[in-house]
């Protein structure tokens, strides 16, 4: 196995985050889930720079976004599975 | 290299001060007790090769516990084993001699110095010869082989992404998991940092009785400082900027990463107030301080941690004058833009070819050849910020 493209850290996780830099739209990526390093394949459809997050599952608006496992905060817009995850569509449920 | 079980065994070779404590470094500090007496410390280690003068912007008209935490963090500074010895220079005698009394119970060198009533030239005089005896004692002290168990570890990220929770943050978990169980002292702080994984947190404290210290302390945070001067909300400081051009999101995503510093299995055996020194053993350690990068070490530098080790993604710069900071990266593109930094690269992890039990005993294998004496990246570029915490306005 080379080296992967995405990195999940939990099974439960709905997202992913970028480890490579210069990812471009429509990469067949090589993804990883480091619990219990399964992997699997998705394709970007963003180009999205190393360390920002892709959809793993379409996200409806609304939904919780998942990662470690833990909930991190809201989807304010539909997410499109393989798509840019980041503070244009996700916020904390906080404030 | 630490590998396996042998963890016991590693030993390190520091200065052991009179009151037993291990230092890893062996510096003659001239401490200013205010902002006004900088100058003349300045002086005095210009004159006096090899001394380290400790500027700083506060020390007058504070009072209450502001006031505490700026005698606490001075006298806690003087008093880490890895200073020799401390020259103090205030603007008056009463507070100058508070410090050096404090700082002089750990049986160490040190001497006071009021300006008023001699001025600026006449002490820079007297405590300039006071430093030079100081600096060629200390320079004849001896390193000598120490037990692990002697080190005081603490760790604080900054300019965090989402490579630090997945490989450097790790990396320093797995080395307390490892090492505490070996009599180590660790602190991890960053109270507003914590925010988004506080129910996680409490879950890691090692009693009831602690957790609940531990909650208070970081509602304490929320209720006194959020709520009372928050214009909307946190969410243009915190995730920072750097934090979202490195991909974090929200201020959940952002404290979970920075909780993986704390590994798997240690538990906080008690919650410190900014610049206290620990009292319960050996343990990891919970300590109340900002997430600003210089604050909070200056701060863990105060309780008494001889060593620092720092994740982090986006590429921070800091270090300590009187602690060496250890960085650690696991991004990829930090490494190759700032490699000069960098004290120990985990990138591996990222392309799976390095494990975080080996990225462990990499930072391990650092932490142990840095408090042998290598210097670090942030020592080798000068980076040396001393930050005073400060709770409210003066009077």
């Amino acid at each position: 196995m080379g080296a992967p493209h995405l990195l999940v850290h939990d099974k439960k996780d709905t997202v992913g985050v970028v480890v490579v830099e210069g990812l471009k739209a429509g990469t067949d990526m090589l993804c990883v889930v480091t619990a219990d390093n399964s992997d699997f394949r998705l394709t970007a459809k963003h180009d999205i720079p190393i360390g920002h997050k892709v959809a793993l599952v379409d996200i409806k608006k609304g939904d919780t976004v998942w990662k470690y496992g833990q909930d991190i905060g809201k989807a304010i817009a539909d997410i499109g599975k393989g798509e840019h995850v980041h503070v244009h569509n996700v916020k904390t449920k906080r404030w | 290299m630490a590998q396996g079980n042998g963890y016991s065994n590693l030993t390190f070779w520091g200065y052991r001060r009179e009151n037993g404590r291990v230092g890893v470094r062996n510096h003659v500090v001239i401490l200013p007790l205010d902002d006004l007496s900088n100058a003349a410390c300045e002086a005095v280690a210009n004159n006096i090769k090899g001394t380290l003068a400790l500027p700083h912007a506060y020390g007058r008209l504070q009072f209450g516990e502001d006031l505490e935490l700026h005698f606490r963090t001075l006298i806690g500074t003087g008093s880490n084993p890895n200073v020799a010895a401390v020259v103090v220079i205030g603007i008056e005698d009463q507070w100058t001699s508070r410090v050096v009394e404090g700082i002089a119970k750990t049986g160490k060198p040190v001497t006071g110095f009021g300006i008023e009533g001699t001025g600026d030239i006449g002490t820079i005089a007297k405590a300039s010869r006071v430093a030079k005896d100081y600096l060629q004692w200390a320079s004849e002290l001896k390193r000598e082989e120490c037990p692990i168990s002697d080190l005081w570890v603490s760790t604080k990220c900054g300019e965090s992404d989402t490579t630090t929770g997945l490989s450097s943050c790790p990396t320093v978990g797995n080395m307390y998991d490892k090492l505490i169980p070996h009599g180590i002292y660790g602190c991890f702080g960053e109270t507003s940092e914590i925010t988004g994984a506080e129910h996680l947190c409490k879950e890691r404290a090692a009693t009831p009785e602690v957790a609940e210290k531990w909650y208070r302390m970081w509602k304490a945070y929320q209720d006194e400082v959020i709520e009372a001067h928050k214009t909307n909300d946190l969410s243009d400081s915190q995730p920072t900027k750097g934090n979202i051009a490195g991909g974090l999101t929200t201020i959940e995503e952002k404290a979970l990463g920075n909780l993986e510093k704390i590994g798997r299995e240690c538990r906080y055996i008690d919650a410190l107030k900014p610049a206290e020194t620990p009292s319960k053993g050996p343990g990891l350690y919970f300590m109340d301080t900002s997430s600003a990068a210089a604050e909070c070490v200056t701060l863990m530098a105060a309780g008494g941690y001889v060593v620092h080790t720092f994740p982090t993604g986006q590429g921070n710069v800091i270090g300590n004058p009187i602690v060496p900071v250890i960085k650690i990266t696991g991004n990829p593109r930090t490494v190759r833009t700032m490699s000069e930094h960098i004290d120990v690269d985990v990138s591996g992890v990222l392309r799976r070819d390095m494990t975080i039990p080996e990225a462990g005993d990499a930072l391990i294998d650092m932490v142990v050849r840095t408090a042998n004496g290598r210097l670090t990246a942030a020592e080798a570029l000068g980076h040396r910020e001393f930050v005073m915490t400060k709770l409210y306005r003066s009077a």
